[in-house]
Parts: structure tokens; sequence; C-alpha cells
């Protein structure tokens, strides 16, 4: 059989693409259902919420379970706005700190020289098969020694340490030229400029896929409000949803589970999409080599 | 002596203020403070202390007892639980999920890049959405679809086709609950890796492809083997650590399923949940450790051994 053209990333159909589709599409569909039922699932009225047969799809769509997950304040009387606002504000702040905190570390071992960066590197690498369950309680201990608990902080500090950001954003940085780097030097730029004025803006799709890893991270943790804080008043969103979906004890019905579900899903799925592109293009240059 | 080391290093330090050097390493210092200080503080002391509480016993009260290799000698020879339900369910639920997933999201990457853009974005994108859902979703997700209630939707399903008569307590049910914790952990597998990998296989040079076809390379299969993975197994590593990663950090998935730790009958106990029974149920802070500290070798050894394959190195 002769080369037929190369078939990797084709520009039209072709029936031969067919085989693919018969095993794709299904696929996609078990990736999907379980999702697009929930998501029905949250705008059932109680009726259909129980209904033998169930039905995968709603019949009769409400916002009851939103606003019956709305009205329903925790135990303690702490209002779900409150929670809803931490974590707006713990993850926003995390992302930018991260994505900054990671360019610093980025640009230094990437286009830096000095003695130990290589050694440095490679421990970044290491930590990449980092479990961060398996320190639960080593990190409980520090954030008890540092005064941590009960603070907000607690929510922000752990999540800025990600090992795969910072993988990502140097083996892009790599590719920034260093010619670029020198020119700006020659012009009198120090590395704080360089850093913001030329490889910022040469590395954000790197950036923003470390800034989605840390949304996902930081909008789904309940690790800091679970472990290190105790101030009801102090914890956040996803805790406050798990707590009320937890199946040992359901305060949470299934269609508001359901709302619940869907409310945390929502921002990251809108955040994947909108960065979608910028994504694909870092993952060109995730190699370990 | 000390007035000429003194000297010296002020000298030293002249030298490098007029050569630069000392701004370069000042600011080499500053940039990467931040992410060292975070990663040391919540990443490489937490593992230095967990190898060090492994070796005592420490009950979180009273200050921790040196016991040497004690935790570890009693987790090999005399925990029941975990020699007989947690190592064996931990092995069974990361080989699935962490290779079986890691297999699946390869060739899945393979077959979307194989198919025109517009149609390969939008089912990407559908592969990749339970990875993206977090913890609550995933939790609320299969407990709804599992529910052993009748108008939990699987039950109702094989209910209307006859096959079983009443609901089944799959959640609760030892038979069960771990095939349904593999279905979700493969559910939610097409992590990052599976994004790198995909990116990966469209990077790969054409020509390459071209070239082997004149060299007499006759199948698709062929190509995979002798091409793609080759050209591209920086990422096909990137991918398999990311995959072993996942299989270990998913383990909460039982516990969130069955809605109690242990498991019933701890039939999805895996690790993980046993390091939270001992150190934050029992208190065992020293005995949870050294749990955590052979979970970590357990990653180390699974990710050392995709290395050996995919390293360009050796």
């Amino acid at each position: 059989m002769a080369f037929q053209g190369t078939k990797i990333n084709p520009k039209r159909f072709d029936k031969s693409q067919l085989k693919f589709y018969a095993f794709l599409v299904p696929m996609a569909l078990f990736m999907v259902l379980p999702v697009v039922y929930i998501v029905n699932q949250a705008f059932k009225p109680l009726d259909e919420l129980f209904m033998f047969p169930p039905r995968f799809f709603v019949l009769k769509p409400t916002l009851k379970n939103f606003i019956d997950l709305w009205r329903t304040s925790s135990t303690t009387g702490v209002p779900m706005t409150r929670y809803l606002f931490n974590s707006i504000v713990a993850t926003t702040i995390t992302v930018f700190a991260s994505m900054l905190v990671t360019a610093g570390a980025a640009y230094v071992l990437s286009k830096k020289k000095f003695k130990s960066k290589n050694w440095l590197f490679s421990v970044n690498q290491i930590a990449l098969m980092f479990v961060p369950i398996a320190v639960a309680i080593p990190r409980y201990l520090i954030i008890k020694q540092t005064g941590l608990t009960d603070n907000f902080l607690a929510h922000i500090l752990p999540a800025l340490a990600m090992p795969v950001g910072l993988f990502l954003v140097k083996q892009f940085m790599d590719q920034v030229p260093d010619a670029v780097i020198e020119a700006a030097r020659l012009d009198g730029a120090n590395d704080w400029q360089i850093l913001i004025k030329i490889v910022i803006p040469l590395v954000k799709p790197a950036l923003a896929t470390v800034g989605i890893l840390t949304f996902q991270a930081s909008w789904n943790a309940t690790e800091a409000s679970s472990l290190y804080i105790a101030d009801e008043t102090l914890k956040n969103f996803a805790f406050y949803l798990s707590s009320l979906t937890n199946a040992s004890n359901a305060i949470a019905g299934v269609g508001m589970a359901a709302a619940a579900g869907l409310i945390m899903f929502l921002p990251n799925l809108i955040i994947f999409i909108l960065l979608q592109s910028k994504v694909m293009n870092t993952m060109s240059h995730s190699g370990i080599k | 002596m000390i007035v000429g080391k003194f000297n010296q290093l002020k000298s030293s330090i002249r030298r490098k203020r007029e050569n630069g050097t000392l701004s370069d390493a000042l600011s080499v210092f500053l940039l990467l403070l931040p992410y060292a200080l975070m990663f040391s503080l919540f990443v490489a002391i937490p593992v230095a202390i967990a190898i060090g509480l492994s070796l005592t016993y420490f009950n979180s009260i009273q200050a921790p007892e040196f016991q040497g290799l004690l935790n570890y000698i009693t987790l090999l020879t005399q925990d029941e639980i975990f020699l007989k339900y947690v190592l064996p369910n931990t092995f069974k639920y990361a080989l699935l999920v962490g290779p079986g997933g890691y297999f699946l999201s390869f060739i899945l990457a393979w077959m979307l890049a194989q198919i025109q853009s517009k149609a390969r974005t939008v089912l990407a994108l559908a592969l990749y959405t339970p990875s993206m859902v977090g913890g609550v979703f995933i939790s609320v997700v299969w407990r709804t679809l599992f529910s052993g209630s009748e108008s939990g939707y699987i039950n109702a399903l094989l209910i209307q086709w006859g096959w079983i008569t009443k609901p089944v307590q799959f959640l609760q049910d030892p038979a069960y609950l771990m095939n349904i914790m593999i279905i979700v952990g493969l559910w939610s597998a097409m992590g990052i890796g599976f994004l790198a990998m995909l990116a990966g296989i469209l990077n790969t040079n054409e020509e390459l492809y071209e070239a082997a076809y004149i060299d007499g390379i006759k199948n698709k299969f062929q190509e995979v083997i002798y091409i793609t993975i080759p050209s591209m197994h920086s990422q096909m590593l990137f991918g398999a650590v990311m995959a072993i990663v996942g299989a270990f950090n998913s383990g909460w998935i039982g516990v969130a399923l069955s809605g109690s730790n242990p498991t019933p009958q701890y039939a999805g106990q895996l690790i993980i949940n046993h390091i939270e029974d001992y150190g934050f149920q029992r208190y065992e802070m020293g005995y949870a450790a050294a749990i955590s500290v052979a979970l970590l070798l357990m990653v180390w050894g699974f990710s050392k051994l995709a290395y050996r394959l995919f390293s360009d190195r050796d």
C-alpha cells in the first residue's frame, strides 16, 4: 500500500475516518451523558425527580432546586452567599498570584544562568509525582505552626506551589529565543522589566493554562476548609456544597445536589472553553525530556 | 583570619557589582523566592516531616516518640486490613485506572488526530469534561446514577429491562463498589495528560510519515509504533506520570460514593482512605505518616517504570 497523503490532522472528511467516529462518538457520549443527566436533574421539579421509571430529560423545567439551595443556610446560620463570596475571592487571588509566582520562577529557571539551576528544575520535575493527599497531616502541622489556621491565606498559599504549572511554563519559555532577552537587556531593561514587558506576553498561553489548572484546583478544593479552617464564615463554596450533598448526611435532596453540582461545574467549563486553544498550544511543549 | 575572609568577601562583592552579576544574583533570588518558599513549605518539608513522623509514635497531643521502623514493620506484618484489603484494592484500582486510563487516553487522542479539526475540538471537549467537573460534581453524578432507590437511573433501567426485580444497593454492596469506582476513575481519567498527548500527536512531523511509507511501513499500527510514539515520547512520559498521579489522587472516590470511611467491608478501601482513617479518625499520626511514605514510594516506583519506558536519556 502506497502512502496516501498524511492522515494526521486531515483537512476534509473522508469515508476512511468513519471507523474512528464509530469509536469516538460512543466514548464521548459515555463521558458527557452523566453530565447532561445531572444538568436535567437540576431543573426537574420534585415529582419528576422521583418519577418511576425516571426520565432522562426534564419535562417542566423549574428553578426551584436552585432557589431552595440559595435559601438553605448551614446549621450554623451562615448564608450561602458568604461561602460563594469566599470562593470567588480566594480563587481570583490564587489564580493571579499563581500565574505571577510561576512566571517569575520559570523565567529564572529558563533564562538565567546560575549553579543550582538544573538541580532545582529536576527537583520540581520529581515533584510532578507528588500526591498532595499523602502529606495532608504534615501540611496540617505546618499550617498550625505558621499560624495559618483560621486564616484566609490557608486557601491561597498551599495552592501556589504547583509543580505541573512551573514545569509547563518553563518548557514553554524555553521556546522564547535568548536573543530577544539580550536585546532588551542591551536597551537597559532589568530582569523585572524583561519579565513583565517581554517574557510574560510571549508565554501567555502557558500562563493561561496555569490559570485554568489553578482555577480548577482552587474552585473545587475542600481540603483547606475541612482541615485548616474551623471558622464557618471563612470556609469556601465547594466545601459547603460537599457538606450539603454528602452521602452520609444528605441535607440536600437529589435535585438540590444536582443544582449544587451544576453551579460548581459551570465556571470550570466556561473558562476551559474560552481558553482551550491556549491550553493545546501549551501542551505541545509539555514533554519531559 | 576572619578579617581576611571578610575582606575577601568584600572584594568579591565589589567585583560582582562592577560586572553586574550581583544584581543578577539578587533578581534570581527574588524571582525564585515566592515559588521556592511555597514549594518548600507545602511540598518538600511536608514530605520530610512525613518521613520523620513515620519513625515515631505520635498521637498529635504528646510529643512524637521515636520508635524506629516499628510502624513499617506493623504495616507490613500486623495490619490485616492493609494487607488483605487496602493493598490489593489499591493495586487493582491503580493498575486499571492508571495504565488503563493512560492507554485509553492515548488511543482516543490518536483517533482524534485522525479526524478533521472542528469535530475534533467538540469531541475532545466532551472527553475532557469529566476531568474538569471537580469532586463535588463527580460524587453527585455517580451517586445519583447508581442510587439504591427505584428512582436511581441505573436501577430503574435494569428493572425496566427485566434484568432485576428490586433495586440493587450498588454503592453499599461490596460486590459492586470497586467496579463502580473503576468506572468512575476511568471516566475522569482523560486529564491533562490526554491533552498533552493529543497535542504531541498533532505536532509530529508529517514528512516523517511520508518517509516511513517510502521505507516500507504498511499500516496504521506500524505507523503508530515506529513513527508516532517515538516522535512524541516526551509527551508520552508526561502523560504517563500524570496518569499515575491521577490514579492515586482520585482514591477518595470510594468514600465519596459509599458515604463512609471505612467503605462497606473495606471493598473500596484504597491507601489514601487508610491514611485518613488512621490520621484524622484515630489520630495515630505516626502510623498514618508511614502509610503516606508507602504511598509516595508506590507513585515513585510506578513513575520510575514510566521513565524507563519513555525517557530518551537511556
